[in-house]
């Protein structure tokens, strides 16, 4: 017997694909971009957009785009974390801003789900433009699992099968 | 306070309008099909509805304030309620703490009674 988890998700493990944003509407909006998933963890990108700015005078992106990011790439790393696949709802996101995003460029938000209990994920951020070790944003979240009746939005990555069915 | 909402452009983007029902500040979201999130329900994006309460607490701190400068979110904390369906979403916010350097404020969003709420927020934003 092996102890090695499963992930209903491993088979899209890696590089991004387009596909994995676009049944969601806002997502397509935002312009926001899957970089990369893994086992329990996801890696998404908000390109910088004039329209996305909250300070007029410093040209910076509204922390309300961030949190979307922030909440996007946690939905998916808890997606990422799951054995079945089910549906996944916030609970809770903190999000600390440590310093200002600097205006002109891409955004990152990388979130690892560190822990998953029958029916809680939590999941902990950290937002940058180039490094995870400069970060201008962190953030903390809680995120109900078998939210809700309807399908988790990425079985139709894995051809509706349900990875940890036995 | 309409020209604030017009020099945010992050406002223009989510299309939040800024109403006075009976004085008080009162943000709405209008509902479009660009700010679903599960379009399976659906339900709007909860990175929408953190971001528009954000955006309610900025705007209720800039009318209380009258200040033109933007204060800075420091932290800011959203606890989700219910799923918001295809419908508009208002939302109103509280200022708890109106210090020297800091601002403290609360926000509750709902969408056809105030009192079933879809989300509350708390920032702390630097003045």
């Amino acid at each position: 017997m092996s102890t090695e988890r499963k992930y209903a998700l491993a088979s899209i493990f890696g590089p991004g694909r387009s596909e994995m944003i676009s049944y969601t509407p806002h997502a397509r909006h935002l312009g926001l971009r899957v970089v990369e998933t893994g086992p329990a963890f996801a890696v998404m990108a908000l390109p910088y957009r004039e329209e996305l700015i909250g300070d007029p005078v410093r040209k910076v992106v509204f922390g309300g785009a961030i949190t979307t990011l922030i909440d996007h790439a946690s939905g998916l790393a808890v997606a990422c974390a799951l054995e079945e696949l089910t549906a996944v709802a916030t609970i809770d996101l903190r999000v600390d801003y440590l310093r200002a995003a600097r205006p002109g460029v891409e955004l990152f938000a990388r979130s690892e789900c560190y822990r998953v209990t029958r029916n809680v994920a939590f999941v902990r951020v950290f937002a940058y433009e180039t490094s995870t070790e400069d970060s201008f944003a962190s953030a903390l979240g809680a995120f109900m699992i078998g939210a809700n009746r309807s399908d988790s939005s990425f079985e139709r990555f894995v051809g509706g099968k349900r990875g940890g069915a036995a | 306070m309409s020209e604030i909402v017009d020099a945010i452009p992050y406002a223009r983007f989510l299309g939040v309008v800024v109403e006075r029902p009976a004085g008080a500040l009162e943000c709405l979201l209008p509902f479009r099909e660009e700010i679903i999130g599960n379009p399976n329900l659906p339900a709007i994006h909860g990175g929408v509805l953190g971001a528009f309460l954000e955006l309610t607490a900025l705007l209720h701190l800039l009318d209380e304030g009258g200040t033109d400068r933007v204060p800075k979110p420091i932290t800011f904390s959203v606890d989700y309620l219910r799923s918001a369906g295809p419908a508009n979403t208002r939302a109103r916010a509280e200022i708890f703490k109106l210090g020297r350097r800091i601002a403290n404020v609360r926000v509750v969003a709902w969408q056809d009674d105030p009192s079933k709420p879809v989300a509350a927020g708390n920032g702390k934003f630097l003045l």
